[in-house]
């Protein structure tokens, strides 16, 4: 099977899911002509022309605004913000509209699209290209979001998602977007080529929205995590010789709760890990879920690893991600409450 | 030169405030028919003029004149003159139902009829406007049902939004008006994209945005003037300026910029003023707008100067912020008493004639409201269901939402 990195994967799905429906377009800033500041578009204008594939002015609102337009219309955009670090101008168009169209109108317009954002740390991005915002759009009513960890993911999901009828917020880690990373910026990372999950199918499929994935199996501990923090979290079991599950999220709303209750129940344990700040964050609501579900079978306290509630700094970057040393400490603790 | 001095700090006020004299002196009125009437497809750069003139058709002594007149059959005229009495009617029946209690809020239209009402009749079927909340007369002049604008307002068992939007939030697909929303601004590049996909499919419909004088300082103002410059978008860019946005006088949105058209010149989107009370203006530089769109030429800004005479909306007590009688004082009169004036004139109305069509809009008007309030209203009778709170949220009811519509007990 053909190997891809999650941007080859990613720009494979649009150019799957443009050439099974006309009324698929692609756009944002620098995403025509060059191709993306990612290459995630690279090749799009050329093969389906302008019309389809474009580059947009450096204006977010105007970006998702114009989307929702078109969306109204009946076309199915998926529209790039360069950064989610940058979505901020665009939240507006995102939370008043595009997630709202389908319910004011009671159903006479829709916002069948799909908001790309590159998105987490991990690459000395600082204050303004690191951040993890999910538990901004995960809040809204109305919207889908959406975490790949990997290519076959990252293509599945993007193409289910442009198919969706709802809009979609598709978030995509760009520490992941040449290899997995568990953490250990000491060591060589490995390219995708060399990882099963970058085995990617040529052609049309899924992956389901709303569905999470077992990624190991385990039976002391379940770990919820997403994007990055997967290979953190497995990494740190592995390291911390604990029998972990670790379950990918995928999608963060709707979220899998027959999943995640199933584990819970059978470990009596949970570590949640995200990049995000703490306070608020996704982490939050998962660990709700967990105690109001799985209560009776907890043997200890739901326990969050995360980004510090401080801004992502710059010097400072292995001190604020939590990689595996952090959640191996976490795990452990769990363990012996 | 002097060392300069301390700074001041400016914020612009209006001329007159409560209890003052109302004082339009320095609103420049163009007489009518002196601005020209350019082809549609001139350069825009030839037009700027137009952006600081008002394009008038209804001069003083009721008669059409100048190039932009003519355009209208009495039969059209007289089909105009109907939807804003309609409109005024309906707005008045509506205000007094709020009072009642009937309903929680309504914002009227009254001395704007002309702009949405006139507007309407140069589109054809397939346009779709992005209207704010003070463009009923769209559906009124396209002929959606009334009927429906009132369940709608009193969140009854017929209202097409299932009692999920509050009041004159209309939505209609079919009538080519677009679900309004409570954020203001946010509909203006809707409409762009609207009109850049209409293009990009090779289709032969348009789009008009619509924005009020003070959401013009949002920033999806600009970012819907970039993008229908760039991409040369078929779409109408309306700006209906009223000179108030609640309490706060036009000049605060609008700053040392001679005009709101003028914002377009500097997009290169060619702008247009008009006489936002003269339904025949309004009609003749939507026509021509609209047609420039429609011929690819790209985007157009128009400005309807006009004047807010009611309330901000239900919620608002205008004689907190400006003269109670600055309404009488607006230099460009009333938009149904000068098409009925020039009806007149023309020999196709007459008083009589009027004040019995006054009657007959007005039974029509309460006969829709009677009916609308069998399926009742906001706190009595007939109203939609709680389940219908928890569809259209997403397509596919998600998991989580199940639960708590079972937990609603709904």
């Amino acid at each position: 099977m053909p190997r891809k990195t999650m941007v080859e994967a990613i720009r494979d799905a649009m150019d799957v899911a443009m050439q099974r429906d006309d009324n698929v377009v692609v756009f944002g800033e620098d995403v025509g002509y060059f191709g993306g500041v990612f290459r995630c578009t690279q090749g799009l204008q050329q093969k389906f022309g302008s019309s389809r594939c474009f580059d947009a002015p450096i204006s977010e609102s105007g970006i998702v605004g114009a989307a929702v337009g078109m969306a109204a219309y009946g076309l199915r955009p998926c529209v790039e913000i360069q950064f989610a670090d940058y979505m901020y101008p665009a939240y507006d168009q995102i939370v008043s509209e595009a997630a709202r169209l389908r319910y004011r109108s009671n159903g006479q317009f829709t916002a069948p699209l799909v908001v790309r954002m590159p998105t987490g740390g991990g690459i000395f991005g600082g204050q303004t290209h690191s951040q993890s915002p999910e538990a901004l759009f995960t809040h809204v009513a109305g919207l889908k979001t959406v975490v790949p960890s990997n290519p076959y993911d990252a293509k599945g999901l993007l193409i289910a998602a442009i198919e969706d009828n709802d809009p979609v917020i598709f978030l995509e880690p760009k520490r992941l977007y040449n290899g997995p990373f568990d953490g250990h910026h000491d060591r060589p990372v490995t390219p995708w080529a060399r990882h099963p999950q970058g085995e990617v199918p040529d052609g049309h499929y899924t992956v389901p929205l709303g569905k999470a994935a077992i990624r190991r199996e385990g039976s002391a501990v379940t770990v919820l995590a997403y994007g990055t923090m997967v290979f953190v979290a497995e990494a740190a079991a592995s390291e911390a010789g604990i029998d972990a599950e670790v379950i990918d999220l995928r999608t963060l709303v709707p979220y899998d709760l027959e999943t995640i209750v199933a584990s819970v129940n059978k470990t009596g344990r949970c570590v949640i890990v995200h990049e995000a700040t703490l306070t608020s964050g996704f982490g939050a609501e998962l660990s709700a879920l967990v105690q109001e579900n799985c209560f009776y079978h907890l043997e200890a306290p739901v326990t969050r690893v995360a980004g510090w509630d401080t801004p992502y700094p710059h010097a400072q970057e292995w001190d604020y991600f939590p990689g595996p040393a952090r959640v191996g400490r976490a795990l452990k603790a769990v363990m012996e409450a | 030169m002097s060392e300069p001095g301390p700074l001041s700090f400016h914020v612009p006020a209006p001329a007159v405030r409560p209890g003052g004299t109302p004082d339009f002196s320095d609103v420049k009125i163009s007489r009518a028919g002196e601005v020209r009437r350019p082809d549609v497809d001139v350069a825009p750069a030839d037009i700027r003029d137009l952006a600081f003139q008002i394009i008038r058709v209804l001069d003083r002594n009721s008669e059409a004149v100048g190039p932009w007149a003519g355009l209208l059959s009495d039969q059209e005229l007289l089909e105009g003159l109907r939807h804003m009495m309609t409109l005024r009617a309906f707005d008045a029946r509506m205000q007094m139902a709020q009072r009642q209690g009937k309903t929680s809020f309504y914002m009227q239209h009254l001395g704007e009829e002309a702009v949405s009402c006139a507007f309407r009749k140069a589109l054809e079927p397939g346009d779709m406007n992005f209207p704010t909340y003070r463009q009923a007369g769209l559906l009124i002049a396209g002929d959606y049902p009334m009927l429906d604008m009132m369940n709608q307002i009193y969140s009854n068992e017929l209202d097409p939004m299932k009692g999920r939007q509050l009041p004159v939030m209309y939505s209609s697909r079919e009538h080519g008006f677009f679900s309004i929303s409570g954020n203001l601004a946010t509909q203006y590049i809707q409409a762009v994209g609207w009109a850049m996909a209409s293009a990009m499919k090779r289709d032969t419909r348009i789009a008009a945005g619509w924005i009020g004088d003070g959401s013009t300082a949002e920033s999806d103002f600009h970012a819907a003037l970039v993008f229908a410059s760039t991409y040369k978008a078929p779409v109408v860019l309306n700006i209906v300026n009223n000179q108030w946005a609640i309490s706060t006088f036009q000049g605060i949105a609008r700053g040392g910029a001679g005009t709101f058209a003028a914002r377009g010149l500097g997009f290169g989107i060619p702008a247009l003023r008009v006489d936002g009370n003269d339904y025949p203006a309004v009609h003749a530089v939507a026509k021509w707008a609209v047609e420039r769109a429609r011929r690819n030429l790209g985007p157009t800004v128009i400005e309807y100067v006009t004047y807010r005479v009611g309330a901000h909306s239900s919620s608002d007590d205008p004689s907190a912020y400006r003269p109670k009688t600055e309404s009488d004082a607006w230099p460009l009169g009333d938009p149904v008493l000068r098409l009925k004036n020039h009806l007149i004139h023309r020999g196709a109305w007459s008083e009589d004639r009027h004040k019995q069509a006054e009657a007959e809009v007005m039974a029509a008007v309460i006969a829709a409201q009677k009916e609308a309030e069998t399926h009742g209203t906001l706190h009595t009778g007939p109203h939609p269901s709680a389940r219908d709170m928890f569809e259209g949220v997403y397509e596919q009811m998600p998991p989580h939402l199940r639960r708590q519509r079972q937990q609603g007990g709904v």
